[in-house]
C-alpha cells in the first residue's frame, strides 16, 4: 500500500475545486483514458486578465492524481499567471506534504496541466500528440507510449535533479510502458558529481561581439537556468553591454540571501564557457 | 472498524484450528525432524502425518509431496528441474497471462537461449488448445500453465493440457495456487506431471509451499544441500508450517464442496447487485468457467486506486487491475492480454471471497460501492461521456 500523507488523504477524499468553469478564460488538458491519468484544468482571470480569481479541474486518476489536482487549483488562485507559472511540481508534492516517488509524475501532470492552459491562453500553437497529452515543449517524442518529448523531459530531470532512468519513470512515465526508449532516457540524465557535465556549450578562442553575445545567451539558457530550475529558481537576462551581463533572478532565486552567491556562479560559469572578462550583476528592481 | 476482507486471492486468514495444529511446534515442540532422538523424531511424525494430509487432499501418494518455502519456490524448482532433466530440449510454453512466478522466470529464460512460446487468450480469458497443439514439438521440454487465474478466477483445462503434453514427451507443469482447496483435484491417474501450490491461499501460514511431483517424473533440485524432502529439497523442514498446511488442508478437503457452493452463492449475488446498480460496468472473464471466489469487475472512466482508497475508509478491502496501486504504468498483463480496453482495465477491482466471507460482508459493498463509483466519475473530465453514453 502507498505511504500517503494526511494531506494526500484529506486531498484526495474531499478535493478542493472539483468541476467546470463554463466560461473560463483558460483550460488546459493531459493525459487521456488510455494513459490511466488525465486533468483537465480551467482558469478564471480578473477583469485586466492577469490574476487567476478560480481554478477548477475534472481529474481520472489515481488517488494522488486527484490531490495533486486539488493542490495545484489551491496554489495559483489568487496568483498572476507569471507567478502561476512559477508553481514546479515539487511544489505541488511538497504542499501535500509529499509523494511516493513513484506517484511524483502525478505532480508534474498538474504543472504540465498548467503550463498548457497558459500556453494557449498566450495564443502559442500547443502540439496534441496521438496519445492525448498537450505538451508546450516541443521537440523529438522520446517515449512513444506515453509521447513525451525531450525537450518535456529535460526539464523535468533538471527540476527535479533526476539522476536515473528509474526516477525519470517515476517522474514522467517515461519508459514505464514497453521499456524501449530506457537507453535514450539515459543519454538525457547529465552525468552528475564534479564539474565534468558534459556540455553543448564548448568555449571559443576568439569573439565577436555579436557571438559574444549569443554564447552568452547560449550559456544561459542550456548551462545555468536548468542548474537554477533545479532549486526552484530562475533568471532573466536584462542586458549585456560588452562584458558587463545583467541578470535578474526570478522564483526561489529572487529574494534569495544567497543571490549574491548566485551571482557568483553565473559569473564563474560564463568566465570559465565564454571569457575570463565577463562580470555578471544583479539588476536593479 | 472491522476489515470486509474481500482480497483472498492475495493471502488469506490463518483459520484458527490451524493456528492451534501448529502453535506448539515454536517454543515445545522445536525438535530437528531429521535428529536420532525422540525429540526431534516426535516431530518427524507430525510432518509426515501432514504429507499424508496434503497428498489425500490432491489425490496424490504422500512421496509425491515435497514441501517449499512458497508457491514460487515451487514454480521456479518444477520449470528449472524439467529444463535440467531434457538438457536436449530447448522449448518452454506458457501463456501471456500467467503469474509472474512463472512468466518473469520463463521471460529471463528466454534471455539464457531458451525459446519460450506464450500463448494468448481470448476476450473471456480462455485459451485456445489448437494454439497449443500447433506450437508444441519434439524440442519442448516444458508446458506450464496455471490451474485458475489469480486476477479473474478464468479456469484453464489442465487435465487435456497434459495429455496434449505428454504425447510430445514434454513435462507438464500446473500453477494451481488458486485453486488447491477450491477445486477438486484428483491426480490419481492424472496426466500433470508437476503442481505449485502455496499455504496461505487456503488458510495456513506464509512461507509454506509445495511441490507436487508425480512418482517417476525426472527431477534435479533447486535448492542443494542436505538430505530433506528425500534429497529432493534441502534445508531443515518449516516444521510448524508444514503443520499447519496438512491441517489446512484437511480442513479444506472436509468443507470444499459446501464452501464453493455457498461462495457462488455470494460472489454471484455480488456481481448481480452491482452490475444493476452500477453502468458501464463489465465483468471480465464473465463468459469463462471460473472459480465461484472471485469476481473482476470493470468500471469505466474511473481509476482503480482511487475506488479502493475509497473502499479502503470503509475498511473493505479488495485489488485492482489498474497500474497505479502497484507503481507501474501498464494496468495488468491479464488483462491486457484479453483484449480488455484500457478503459475498463484502469478501473478493474477484484474482489475474492473464502469460506470466512460473510453475508454482510457482500451487503457492505453493494452498498458502498455504487456511491463511490458516481463519485469519482463525477470529478472525472470522462463523466460527461460516460453520462451520455448511458442516456444514449
Amino acid at each position: 500500500m502507498w505511504d500517503y500523507t494526511d494531506t494526500v488523504k484529506e486531498h484526495f477524499l474531499n478535493p478542493r475545486n472539483v468541476g467546470e468553469i463554463t466560461d473560463a478564460d483558460a483550460v488546459g488538458e493531459v493525459g487521456s483514458l488510455a494513459c490511466g491519468d488525465a486533468l483537465k484544468l480551467f482558469i478564471k482571470l480578473d477583469a485586466v486578465k492577469e490574476r487567476i480569481v478560480d481554478a477548477k479541474f475534472q481529474t481520472f486518476g489515481c488517488g494522488s492524481a486527484i490531490a495533486s489536482s486539488s493542490a495545484l487549483t489551491e496554489m495559483i488562485k489568487g496568483k498572476t499567471i507569471d507567478q502561476a507559472l512559477g508553481v514546479t511540481n515539487k511544489e505541488i508534492a511538497d504542499f501535500l506534504g509529499g509523494l511516493p516517488e513513484e506517484k511524483m509524475h502525478c505532480s508534474v501532470m498538474g504543472q504540465e496541466a498548467l503550463e498548457v492552459a497558459i500556453a494557449k491562453l498566450r495564443g502559442y500553437n500547443v502540439p496534441r500528440h496521438e496519445h492525448g497529452h498537450d505538451h508546450e515543449q516541443y521537440g523529438e517524442i522520446v517515449c512513444n507510449c506515453f509521447g513525451l518529448t525531450d525537450g518535456f523531459l529535460k526539464k523535468v530531470i533538471a527540476q527535479n535533479r533526476l539522476q536515473s532512468v528509474d526516477q525519470v519513470t517515476h517522474f514522467t512515465k517515461a519508459g514505464g510502458a514497453c521499456g524501449a526508449c530506457q537507453a535514450k532516457i539515459k543519454a538525457l540524465i547529465p552525468i552528475t558529481g564534479g564539474d565534468s557535465q558534459p556540455t553543448s556549450v564548448t568555449r571559443p578562442e576568439k569573439l565577436t561581439n555579436l557571438r559574444k553575445m549569443q554564447l552568452i545567451q547560449d550559456v544561459l539558457e542550456k548551462e545555468i537556468r536548468p542548474q537554477l530550475w533545479a532549486d526552484g529558481g530562475d533568471l532573466e537576462l536584462i542586458d549585456i553591454d560588452g562584458d558587463r551581463v545583467q541578470v535578474a533572478f526570478r522564483k526561489a532565486c529572487a529574494g534569495c540571501a544567497s543571490s549574491g552567491y548566485t551571482a557568483k556562479f553565473v559569473e564563474q560559469k560564463l568566465r570559465e564557457l565564454v571569457s575570463d572578462e565577463i562580470t555578471v550583476e544583479e539588476a536593479e528592481a | 472498524m472491522k476489515e470486509v476482507y474481500l482480497d483472498n486471492n492475495a493471502t488469506t486468514r490463518v483459520d484458527g484450528a490451524v493456528f492451534e495444529e501448529m502453535r506448539p511446534f515454536f517454543c515445545e515442540l522445536y525438535g530437528n525432524p531429521s535428529s536420532m532422538h525422540y525429540f526431534g523424531g516426535q516431530v518427524q511424525k507430525k510432518v509426515d502425518e501432514a504429507r499424508n494430509r496434503v497428498a489425500a487432499l490432491l489425490g496424490a501418494l504422500p512421496e509425491e509431496i515435497i514441501f517449499t518455502a512458497c508457491g514460487t519456490e515451487s514454480d521456479n524448482t518444477a520449470i528449472r528441474s524439467a529444463l535440467e532433466a531434457f538438457p536436449q530440449r530447448r522449448h518452454i510454453i506458457t501463456t501471456r497471462v500467467e503469474h509472474p512466478a512463472v512468466l518473469n522466470l520463463c521471460r529471463g529464460l528466454s534471455r539464457r537461449g531458451y525459446r519460450v512460446t506464450e500463448l494468448g487468450v481470448d476476450g473471456e480469458g480462455r485459451l485456445d488448445l489448437d494454439e497449443l497443439r500447433n506450437v508444441i514439438d519434439d524440442d519442448t521440454a516444458v508446458v506450464s500453465i496455471m490451474h485458475a487465474n489469480n486476477e479473474t478466477g478464468v479456469i484453464f483445462p489442465v487435465e487435456e493440457i497434459a495429455v496434449i503434453a505428454s504425447e510430445k514427451g514434454a513435462l507438464f507443469h500446473t500453477d494451481a495456487v488458486q485453486t488447491v482447496g477450491k477445486i477438486l483435484i484428483n491426480l490419481q491417474g492424472s496426466a500433470i506431471d508437476m503442481l505449485s501450490l502455496s499455504g496461505h491461499k487456503l488458510h495456513a501460514p506464509k512461507g509454506i509451499g509445495v511441490l507436487y511431483l508425480r512418482r517417476g517424473v525426472p527431477f534435479r533440485p533447486f535448492l542443494v544441500g542436505g538430505h530433506q524432502e528425500k534429497n529432493r529439497r534441502a534445508g531443515t523442514e518449516n516444521t510448524a508450517s508444514i503443520i499447519a498446511l496438512g491441517k489446512a488442508a484437511e480442513l479444506a478437503g472436509e468443507q470444499l464442496v459446501e464452501e464453493n457452493i455457498r461462495m457462488k452463492h455470494l460472489r454471484d449475488r455480488l456481481q448481480r447487485e452491482l452490475l444493476a446498480s452500477i453502468p458501464h460496468a463489465r465483468i471480465n472473464g464473465g463468459l469463462a468457467e471460473r472459480l465461484t471466489n472471485t469476481l473482476s469487475i470493470a468500471f469505466e472512466y474511473v481509476e482503480g486506486e482511487a475506488i479502493l482508497l475509497h473502499l479502503n475508509e470503509h475498511g473493505i478491502c479488495a485489488s485492482s487491475g489498474s497500474a497505479c496501486t502497484s507503481g507501474s504504468l501498464e494496468p495488468s498483463h491479464v488483462l491486457r492480454a484479453m483484449g480488455i480496453p484500457f478503459t475498463c482495465a484502469h478501473g478493474t477491482i477484484r474482489f475474492s471471497l473464502s469460506r470466512f466471507t460473510t453475508d454482510g460482508e457482500i451487503d457492505m459493498v453493494i452498498r458502498e460501492l455504487p456511491p463511490i463509483i458516481r463519485r469519482l466519475r463525477e470529478i472525472s473530465p470522462f463523466g460527461k461521456v460516460c453520462a451520455e453514453e448511458s442516456a444514449a
